[in-house]
C-alpha cells in the first residue's frame, strides 16, 4: 500500500507543491458540546488539482482546512490555524498544522565564468535550483559547472524570455556576463519578469555605461531601481569564492527586507520573520 | 524535510521504526522556522534538527516515547521561569514540536 509519507516523499522529490495538514492538538475546552474530536496525528495532504489523500476525520474540517491550505501554498508559509470539530472558524477544539511544500526557489546565473561556478557552489548550499546560461557552448559545459542543476547554452535573453513565467519573487537572477551585447538584452527581458532579485556584475564604471544603453532601451527609473549593480554587499570580496557569499548575502537580505550591517551594531531579535509566526500556540 | 527522505529511506529499509519531530510554532526569537523536521530512529539514530541545538536531546528522548507508546504529541520548549520547563532555548523563545510515529502516516 502507498501511504502518505511515501506520496509527500514523491512530492518533494520531483519538486511538486503540496500542503500537509496535520491535527496536533485538541481541545474540549470551551466548546459548546461535548463531541467526538479528530485524532490526534489526523493529515489530510493536499495536491495540485485538488487531490487529496487522507482525511483529519470530519469532511466539514476537511474542506474547510483544504481551502486554507490554498492560501498558504500562495503564501508558502506554513502555521498553525485552529478550528471547531466541523471546521467552525470561530472556534478552536482542533489545532492544524498545515506545513507547505514547495519546489526550490530558482537561481539563473548568466555568464559561465569562474565567478559563476563559485557562486552556484553557495547558491546550491542555500538550496537554489541553479541554472547556468551562456551563449558559447566551449564555456558553458556541464563540466565546467557540475554542481549546477542545469546548463544552457542559449543567448541569455532568449533563454530568460522562455522561463519568464516561472520565475517569481523568491527567485534570484545573477548577471556576471558583463559585456553589453550579452547584459543588456537579458536586463530589459528580465525586468518584464516578476523575478525578486536581479544583480549585474560589472565596476561603477561599466554599470554606468550600462545604465545608458538600458535607458536608451526604454528602461525607466523605477525598472532601473530593480537592478543591484554592481552586484553584492560590500563586504571587501576579492575572490570568486567569497564574491559568491558577497551575492547570496544581498539577495538574503534584499528578499528579508534586512539592511545587511554586522548584527551587534543592532537590537532586537536576530530571527525577524514576516508575519506573525506561531499565532495562538 | 526533503534533507531527511535518504536517511529515513534508509532506516525503514533497515526495518527499524522513525519517529518525525517538526517545529510547528515559534514564539519569539527561535533558530528554525515552523515545518524545520527531524528523524529519530528507534536505536536513537538522527537526522536533521527542530533548534540550533539546544532541545535535540530532549526531542530524542520524546521521540523513543513516542515510538514506545505509539502516541503522538505536542512537546513545548522554551525559556520560562516555570520549573516546568526543564529543556530552554537559551535564545528566550518558545518553540512548539510535534512528535509522532512515521508509520502511522
Amino acid at each position: 500500500m502507498v501511504g502518505l509519507f511515501d506520496v509527500l516523499r514523491e512530492c518533494l522529490r520531483s519538486g511538486e507543491p503540496a500542503a500537509l495538514a496535520t491535527v496536533v492538538e485538541t481541545s474540549l475546552d470551551g466548546a459548546p458540546i461535548a463531541e467526538p474530536l479528530p485524532a490526534l496525528g489526523a493529515k489530510i495532504l493536499s495536491r495540485r488539482d485538488n487531490a487529496t489523500i487522507g482525511s483529519l476525520g470530519n469532511p466539514d474540517l476537511d474542506k474547510a482546512v483544504l481551502r486554507d491550505a490554498l492560501g498558504a501554498l500562495e503564501t508558502g508559509r506554513s502555521a498553525t490555524s485552529h478550528y471547531g470539530g466541523h471546521g467552525e472558524r470561530e472556534r478552536s477544539e482542533v489545532t492544524v498544522f498545515l506545513q507547505v511544500f514547495l519546489p526550490p526557489d530558482r537561481m539563473v546565473v548568466l555568464g559561465a565564468v569562474d565567478f559563476t561556478a563559485a557562486l552556484v557552489k553557495v547558491a546550491k548550499v542555500l538550496g537554489y535550483r541553479v541554472t547556468v546560461c551562456d551563449a558559447r557552448p566551449t564555456f558553458a559545459t556541464p563540466e565546467r559547472f557540475p554542481d549546477a542543476d542545469e546548463v544552457v547554452v542559449d543567448w541569455p535573453h532568449r533563454y530568460l524570455a522562455k522561463v519568464a513565467p516561472v520565475l517569481g519573487p523568491r527567485d534570484a537572477l545573477c548577471v556576471l556576463t558583463h559585456d553589453h551585447k550579452f547584459d543588456v538584452p537579458a536586463i530589459v527581458t528580465a525586468l518584464r519578469t516578476s523575478v525578486g532579485y536581479i544583480g549585474a556584475m560589472g565596476s561603477r564604471h561599466t554599470h554606468a555605461g550600462r545604465v545608458e544603453r538600458l535607458r536608451a532601451e526604454g528602461v525607466d527609473e523605477v525598472q532601473l531601481a530593480r537592478v543591484m549593480a554592481p552586484i553584492g554587499i560590500d563586504l571587501g570580496a576579492n575572490t570568486p569564492e567569497e564574491t559568491a557569499v558577497s551575492i547570496c548575502a544581498e539577495i538574503i537580505a534584499l528578499r528579508t527586507g534586512t539592511p545587511a550591517t554586522s548584527l551587534r551594531s543592532g537590537s532586537g531579535p536576530i530571527h525577524r520573520r514576516s508575519g506573525v509566526w506561531g499565532e495562538g500556540l | 524535510m526533503k534533507e531527511l527522505l535518504d536517511e529515513i529511506a534508509r532506516w525503514q529499509a533497515a526495518g527499524r521504526r522513525v519517529a518525525l519531530a517538526r517545529v510547528v510554532a515559534v514564539n519569539g526569537s527561535g533558530p528554525r522556522d515552523p515545518g524545520a523536521a527531524m528523524g529519530v530512529s528507534e536505536d536513537g539514530e538522527v537526522a536533521g534538527s527542530v533548534s540550533g541545538g539546544c532541545v535535540e536531546g530532549a526531542v530524542v528522548a520524546e521521540a523513543l516515547e513516542v515510538l514506545a507508546s505509539g502516541e503522538p504529541r505536542l512537546c513545548t520548549f522554551g525559556y520560562s521561569d516555570d520549573e516546568a520547563f526543564s529543556v530552554g532555548l537559551t535564545c528566550g523563545g518558545i518553540i512548539r514540536v510535534f512528535v509522532e510515529p512515521l508509520d502511522q502516516w
